[in-house]
């Protein structure tokens, strides 16, 4: 408390109270923004513009859309594998963060697995931004020490003869798992394909959602 | 996961460092090489143990990039910070908090 509001007396100035509040990160932000836009390095309006872009269109559904169309199209798959980056441009997608994308795909015999073991890279035009576990310690150093161990805490556990490929991402080279296409998907249209594509799934720590063997496992 | 809703921040203050990064990466204050080299380096204090590259690590990376450009000295940080908060106590619950508004504000 500043020492300006040492003299208010308890029950005599509760008009203070109505103030607003920020925490002291949120003030430490602010000053920053504030100091760089007059200093010009800044524009607040690019600010809010950057800001609505990544809360409401960049994130794991592009990513669903590269996945989908791979599984669709045999050569669209083998340009994704062969030069990433300009095979999703051709979806409409890439930009900052995604300059240099590599795709690497899982098959019954190997699977992959993507960290960034220095802090949290990440292709943020097809996942949007990482979760906070991918930017934790222990996924940061597990992944690479124990990564059979890390899927078993997501949930995945693989036959013991495919094998795990860890990627390191890095700013220059940023990596996305194209994950195996569930069984008993012939015919499904592409966006139906994407819905199975979830965000863990392309970075390996998950599987895309299952599809039920047979109508009778189906819930009624 | 593929709701088309992105949840890319935890709290607005997120969103603006991250903003910020960006911009100033686009305005060539540093490539993004040396931003991960930084931020890496931010992460495992030599005091300590290594850290979650989360925004609150990205805010004290990008302090310590600009005081170290001579873009914004920890002073002056420090000074704009105390006037945000300052400003803040000062404005109505519900209405935008400016720097105008701190009492002790000099144009």
């Amino acid at each position: 408390m500043s020492h300006d509001h040492a003299h208010h007396e308890h029950g005599h100035h509760d008009d203070h109270h109505h103030g607003s509040e920020i925490s002291p990160v949120e003030a430490r932000v602010r000053a920053l923004e504030s100091l760089l836009t007059e200093k010009g390095y800044v524009d607040p309006a690019a600010l809010d513009a950057l800001i609505e872009l990544y809360e409401t269109k960049v994130g794991p559904h592009a990513g669903a859309r590269v996945v989908a169309r791979a599984w669709v199209d045999p050569a669209y798959r083998a340009r994704l594998l062969g030069d990433a980056t300009p095979a999703i441009a051709e979806l409409g997608i890439g930009g900052r963060g995604g300059e240099h994308m590599v795709v690497v795909e899982n098959t019954p015999e190997i699977h992959n697995l993507v960290v960034c073991t220095l802090c949290s890279c990440y292709p943020w035009p097809v996942l949007g931004l990482p979760p906070i576990w991918y930017k934790a310690p222990p996924y940061r150093a597990r992944a690479v020490i124990d990564p059979r161990g890390v899927l078993a805490d997501f949930g995945v556990t693989l036959p013991e003869t495919t094998r795990i490929t860890v990627w390191d991402s890095t700013a220059e080279t940023r990596y996305m798992v194209l994950p195996m296409r569930p069984a008993q998907t012939e015919g499904f249209s592409e966006e139906a394909l994407a819905a199975l594509v979830t965000r863990d799934s392309m970075i390996g720590t998950g599987l895309p959602k299952g599809i039920p063997t047979t109508p009778l496992e189906m819930p009624v | 996961m593929t709701d088309p809703s992105p949840t890319n921040f935890a709290a607005p203050w997120e969103a603006q460092v991250f903003a910020l990064v960006v911009s100033l990466r686009e305005a060539g204050l540093f490539t993004w090489s040396e931003w991960a080299d930084r931020l890496g380096r931010q992460i495992r204090p030599a005091d300590g143990p290594e850290r979650t590259a989360d925004y609150g690590a990205w805010l004290t990376t990008l302090e310590a990039i600009l005081a170290e450009r001579g873009v914004a000295g920890p002073e002056s940080v420090a000074a704009r910070t105390e006037a945000f908060l300052r400003a803040a106590e000062a404005t109505p619950h519900g209405q935008p908090i400016r720097l105008e508004n701190d009492p002790l504000y000099r144009p």
